[in-house]
């Protein structure tokens, strides 16, 4: 009858074990769920379907016009990646992070099961991390499905080989395609403040779509402020502005300053939203 | 686990708990809960009287507004990380990730937890699945479940590991006649292993055949708590006379004659609270006067009769 004669084993397994393994439960759920992997796919087509495009009319298109870099596809496949990052990033991309991390929280508030894992239990700040994380994961997955499937594209249509930088030089290919891993790498860590705006929106309320709608706006809003020279004064803090500035991998000498100001400012966006998300997450009633 | 003595410290107790939600509304209102370990607590109430948003501030899931929470000795919400482990609970239904099968979805649950070992974690799950009768239906969608299959399984989450607390809102909500029966049955076989479970709902004979421990909640507030015993006692024992029908009203005025008040007609029997008057005077003073007594019986409370009266009969939602 006591309880205290049958105690229950409760052996806490080491914080980072225990992270581990949700963060592996966070991961399957996202890169599980039918949606997610549906605009995966369509992501990974962008450049796919640039490169058919381009390969079938056969034409070059005249520098200047049309995306950057798109002028230099068929003389380089390695091109195609960079076309393809730049078509993405105005919508395609942000709308892939607004729909992973604004469903972050409010998908599983909506869904109820927020309150069972709250009560298994686990800790709100250990599971505002692992979601974080989840969807910036995803978001990464987006940018190398992107990068993958337009080299692969790239090489088949157009073949690759030395890169022509944007001042003129050439470097080897090798070369070239540590520039390619260190744009995807930029690419993906310009998303980071979108990741946390999308999370703290999400914190917010129980209907996921308003998350993820909200979330999208807020990065075509930072963009249509970008386009107003009026507005100038406020640029360099926009969330969207540094985002085409991957471009520096592209010159001779990178520009560090450049692309570290870029990477600065999305950990402002980062400190302050991560923030607001965790202070709203851990004090918020489970009512839903 | 080291506290001295399984009666030193009640399984939960709450003191002047209350919550007022942003709208302005009083949902639970000081409310001094207790439950003995071991008990089988019936939390009941009717809709809307503020029993899940109770369990929600025993699990930390609700700040309350104001008073305290202690689950197993630890105060909550603190206590969370190391007292909930040994808590299984259903709160206002079950809910789960509608595109997983159930299968996928205790996995899910049991990985993120700490404290569980991922070695015994499916022998674990077929436990649970099998206890709730769900086996067979394992591997459907979440989606696909009927009410009463979701209910099952939202049970089966709660019991993935041995729990000395469980916490279950309306477990019998959407389940079949025999599925009532199981969820009874299971909570006597939890309460007999030695847990203590409190069980809500606003349907009094759900579970009043299971508690040892009944709680009223009405608009809020706790009205009574107390053993089975205990809670019936606060009700009135009556006596009950029958006679031939043109003696009713002769038996009414001996009744009155011997002191008993609020005597009434009630169908065929002529009805009055007994109170401190005992019983075989009634039966001496009705034969004496010449009455041909039919029956005569003591109806104690019932803790219906007592949910009743506390709560009202209305069908009306409170507010
Ligand atoms: N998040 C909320 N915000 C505002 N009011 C709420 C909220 N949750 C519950 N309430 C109110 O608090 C009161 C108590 O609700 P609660 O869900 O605790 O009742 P209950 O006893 O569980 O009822 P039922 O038997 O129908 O499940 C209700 O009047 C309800 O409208
Ligand atoms: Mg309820």
């Amino acid at each position: 009858m006591s309880i205290v004669d049958t105690p229950v084993p409760v052996a806490p397994a080491a914080p980072a074990r225990a992270t581990a393994r949700l963060l592996r439960s966070e991961l399957r759920l996202v890169f599980g769920r039918v949606r997610n992997l549906v605009l995966l796919a369509g992501l990974a087509a962008v450049p796919l379907l640039i490169g058919t495009v381009l390969f079938v009319t056969q034409s070059t298109p005249v520098a200047g016009q049309g995306p950057p870099f798109l002028d230099r596809v068929t003389g380089n496949g390695v091109f195609l990646v960079f076309a393809a990052l730049v078509s993405c990033l105005p919508f395609l991309l942000p709308l892939c992070v607004a729909i992973v991390s604004g469903d972050a929280i409010a998908g599983e508030a909506s869904t109820g099961t927020l309150r069972y894992l709250l009560v298994v239990p686990v800790p709100r700040t250990r599971l505002l991390l692992a979601k974080a994380v989840a969807a910036l994961a995803f978001a990464g997955a987006a940018v190398v499905a992107i990068a993958v499937v337009g080299l692969a594209a790239g090489a088949a249509y157009f073949g690759v080989g030395d890169v022509v930088l944007l001042s003129g030089d050439t470097i080897p290919l090798a070369a070239g395609m540590l520039r390619t891993l260190g744009v995807v790498g930029y690419v993906i860590a310009s998303l980071t403040g979108l990741v946390a705006v999308g999370l703290f929106l999400s914190t917010l309320t129980e209907v996921p779509v308003a998350a993820m709608a909200s979330t999208v706006v807020v990065a075509i809003v930072s963009g249509v402020l970008d386009a107003l020279p009026q507005l100038s004064a406020i640029h360099p803090g926009l969330l969207t502005h540094h985002w085409l500035d991957f471009g520096e991998f592209l010159r001779l000498e990178v520009d560090a300053s450049t692309l570290l100001a870029g990477l600065a400012v999305q950990g402002a966006w980062v400190a302050i939203f991560g923030a607001l998300a965790w202070s709203r997450f851990t004090t918020a009633d489970v009512s839903s | 686990m080291t506290a001295g003595g399984p009666a030193a410290e009640p399984a939960v107790r709450t003191r002047g708990l209350t919550k007022r939600f942003r709208s302005g509304q009083v949902a639970v209102d000081h409310i001094d809960l207790v439950v003995p370990r071991g008990a089988v607590y019936g939390f009941l109430g009717p809709n809307g009287s503020g029993k899940t948003t109770t369990i929600r501030m025993l699990l930390g899931l609700v700040s309350p507004t104001a008073g305290s929470v202690e689950l197993l000795g630890s105060s909550m919400p603190g206590g969370g990380p190391v007292v909930l482990p040994r808590v299984g609970a259903l709160v206002e239904g079950p809910a789960f990730h509608p595109y997983l099968s159930a299968r996928a979805n205790l996995e899910r649950l049991d990985a993120v937890d700490a404290t569980a070992s991922p070695q015994s974690r499916p022998g674990r799950i077929d436990a649970a699945l099998e206890r709730v009768g769900l086996t067979a239906a394992a591997a459907k969608k979440y989606r696909q479940y009927s009410l009463g299959m979701k209910q099952r399984l939202g049970l089966a989450a709660a019991l993935l590991r041995p729990r000395d607390l469980l916490l279950l809102d309306e477990p019998t909500n959407g389940l079949d006649p025999q599925g009532t029966r199981e969820v009874r049955a299971l909570v006597r076989e939890l309460a007999d292993g030695g847990a203590t479970v409190l069980v809500s709902s606003h349907l009094l004979s759900e579970i009043e055949q299971v508690c040892s421990h009944v709680g009223i909640m009405s608009r809020g507030e706790l009205l009574a708590q107390g053993t089975r015993a205990e809670i019936a006692e606060t009700g009135t024992t009556e006596v009950r006379v029958m006679t031939r029908p043109d003696q009713r009203a002769h038996v009414a005025r001996v009744l009155t004659g011997l002191g008993l008040e609020d005597v009434r007609v009630d169908g065929e029997v002529v009805a009055a609270p007994l109170g401190g008057t005992a019983v075989e005077k009634v039966a001496q003073a009705v034969v004496g006067d010449g009455v041909d007594l039919l029956g005569l019986e003591v109806r104690r409370p019932t803790l219906e009769d007592v949910f009743v009266r506390l709560t009202g009969e209305g069908f009306d939602v409170d507010r």
